[in-house]
């Protein structure tokens, strides 16, 4: 793929791509607009412009999402699957619209295979209690990497505690890549379940789940492959068929969407078989104190008055992203990503944390002689937005030895500019511990 | 440098984060109590040796990894708790923990003033981010002399 510049940058008013010489797959981003769609990157932290390089935490939301979830309460705002009046009905079509936008976004066959959920953690959880909690048996082995975020670690490791089962891990190298070869020796017919990372969010190594999940089909006997996606979705363009995994989870709010909304996507002959999780209204086709009849999934899992206005909002962020195209967005975090790895790169006591080849736009580094808190705050008082940290992923850091790394997280918004900003930032606290 | 950063980063706090005083193990100590950040990761242990009534605190050490302000603040407090007593120390974590949560009022006005060499941290109220890492060794030594059960104290 060629290298875009995001100084040029440039779509025309019918959003087709300009500059013929550039023959790309994608059109190029436009950034500067891009940029005009997010009110919170004009507000100033301890009087600087804000530089917002924290979107893997969570990402800014656009106005388009600020503004539908504020049209559902000023204009179609009742419970949803529940009232025969108008407004119910239009928040009830709106809701399950978002359901169809969704699933094409990740090229699910169905919306019925699309749960609404608070997120990521969430719908690890639910698979975790219910499928896991149906089929795992004692001794059973769930197969999950040394990059996984802890909400990809504690569920599992809750699972095997109940059923005395055994959480394995398949080690990373130390550019921060899954071994593969490793990985595919974990595999064997006690394997029920392998959870893996799409992204991971302390290094952006992308994984390379499309073949993990055939080397598991090939190595196990009925495994189930769970990928999560908090960290891809937002970033690059995701097929869960192409992929041929059975679940995948991933949250609204790092795809410029609400917080406390995500979804999962799991096979419908899965989901169907699946005991429901949680019990209460709108999982129910029938209730008396005899028996309940379960509604059908996916309203089996989604128990109790949904985030209505949350869920509209999530639709209208995967319209924002389709309306940027997610190989743009991919194209453009890609030369950014290189711009900023060459920047930190050239800062002598700077150590990367995280160098795959395949990566998402996360700059994980360290300074010699200064902990990433101290770097944090100092960062801060230039406006710059990083997290410091373990990331939620402390097996990561025991892995690499440091005890917390400054993140730097890209997203859509961002320019060379914000990177020049930070690399300023990293010279300053240089300056002050020097 | 902005005087905000100036004042959280004061000389004598990098001096301290750099090279912390009183970073070793003391064998056979009264109180050997494990502290923890979970939020940033930052650990350690501080040791406190009483004298033989019980009352004064005969020596102080720390030993831990963290940030320069929770390696500071567990050096200078270590220097600063040796041969006062249990009241004293335990007063002295109350106005430090005043003088870096507490709105800059009369009473955490009076706290600096009473604080000493300990005032160079005044400057963490600015950093809400900051005061655990400013309080993590404080926590521990409030833990150890408090009910002296050698759990680990956490920040959280």
């Amino acid at each position: 793929m060629k290298t875009l510049t995001a100084a040029a940058v440039v779509r025309p008013a019918d959003g087709a791509s300009v500059n013929p010489a550039e023959v790309t797959p994608a059109p190029l981003l436009d950034v500067t607009a891009v940029r005009a769609d997010f009110p919170i990157l004009s507000t100033e932290v301890h009087n600087k412009p804000l530089v917002y390089l924290d979107s893997a935490a969570s990402a800014q939301k656009p106005q388009a999402v600020i503004e539908a979830e504020r049209q559902v309460y000023e204009r179609m705002y009742a419970n949803v699957h529940r009232g025969v009046h108008d407004l119910s009905v239009r928040a009830s079509d709106a809701y399950e619209a978002t359901r169809g936008k969704v699933a094409r976004f990740i090229g699910a066959n169905s919306p019925k295979e699309i749960v609404f959920l608070r997120g990521t953690t969430e719908a690890i959880n639910l698979v975790a209690q219910t499928w896991g909690r149906a089929n795992v048996q004692k001794d059973d082995e769930i197969l999950i990497t040394a990059l996984e975020h802890h909400a990809n670690i504690v569920p599992w490791q809750m699972l095997c505690e109940e059923k005395k089962a055994r959480l394995v891990v398949a080690p990373i190298n130390d550019a921060g890549e899954v071994d593969l070869e490793a990985f595919e020796a974990l595999l064997s017919t006690r394997t029920r379940i392998v959870a893996v990372a799409h992204v991971s969010n302390a290094l952006g190594t992308i994984n390379d789940v499309t073949g993990m999940t055939a080397l598991t089909r090939a190595r196990t006997r009925d495994a189930v492959v769970l990928v999560d996606g908090a960290q891809a979705v937002p970033h690059m363009p995701v097929d869960v068929k192409a992929i041929g995994c059975d679940f995948y989870c991933f949250s609204a709010h790092k795809m410029y969407g609400p917080s406390g909304m995500g979804a999962l996507w799991g096979r419908k002959s899965l989901l169907d078989a699946m005991p429901p999780w949680q019990g209460g209204g709108d999982m129910i086709l029938s209730v008396s104190f005899e028996k309940t009849t379960y509604n059908e999934a996916p309203f089996k899992f989604e128990a109790g008055t949904p985030n209505i206005a949350g869920t509209i909002a999530f639709g209208a962020a995967v319209d924002y992203l389709n309306g940027l195209g997610m190989g743009s967005v991919a194209a453009a975090e890609k030369d950014l990503l290189a711009y900023g790895t060459g920047a930190l790169a050239s800062i002598p006591g700077v150590r990367m944390i995280g160098t795959a080849a395949h990566k998402t736009s996360v700059l994980s580094f360290v300074i010699e002689g200064v902990h990433p808190h101290d770097a944090g705050s100092i960062l801060d008082y230039e406006g710059v937005a990083v997290r410091t940290g373990h990331h939620c992923a402390q097996p990561v850091m025991d892995r690499f030895g440091v005890p917390a790394t400054i993140r730097a997280s890209l997203g859509v918004y961002n320019t060379r500019a914000d990177i020049d900003v930070l690399i300023r930032g990293i010279r300053k606290v240089q300056e002050i511990f020097a | 440098m902005s005087s905000d950063l100036r004042d959280l980063y004061q000389d004598v706090i990098l001096d301290h984060g750099k090279r912390p005083r009183n970073a070793r193990v003391i064998d056979g100590a009264t109180f050997t109590q494990p502290a923890y950040n979970p939020l940033c990761g930052d650990k350690g242990t501080l040791y406190l040796t009483m004298d033989a009534a019980g009352e004064k605190i005969a020596d102080a050490a720390y030993v831990g990894q963290g940030c320069s302000i929770s390696t500071a603040s567990a050096s200078i407090m270590t220097d600063f708790v040796r041969g006062k007593t249990r009241d004293e120390a335990l007063v002295t974590f109350g106005l430090f923990h005043d003088m870096i949560t507490a709105p800059p009022d009369e009473a955490s006005h009076r706290a600096v003033a009473d604080l000493g060499k300990l005032s160079v941290f005044s400057g963490v109220a600015e950093f809400p981010a900051r005061v655990k890492c400013a309080t993590l060794a404080w926590h521990a030594l409030k833990a150890a002399l408090a009910d002296g059960a050698p759990k680990t104290v956490s920040t959280e």
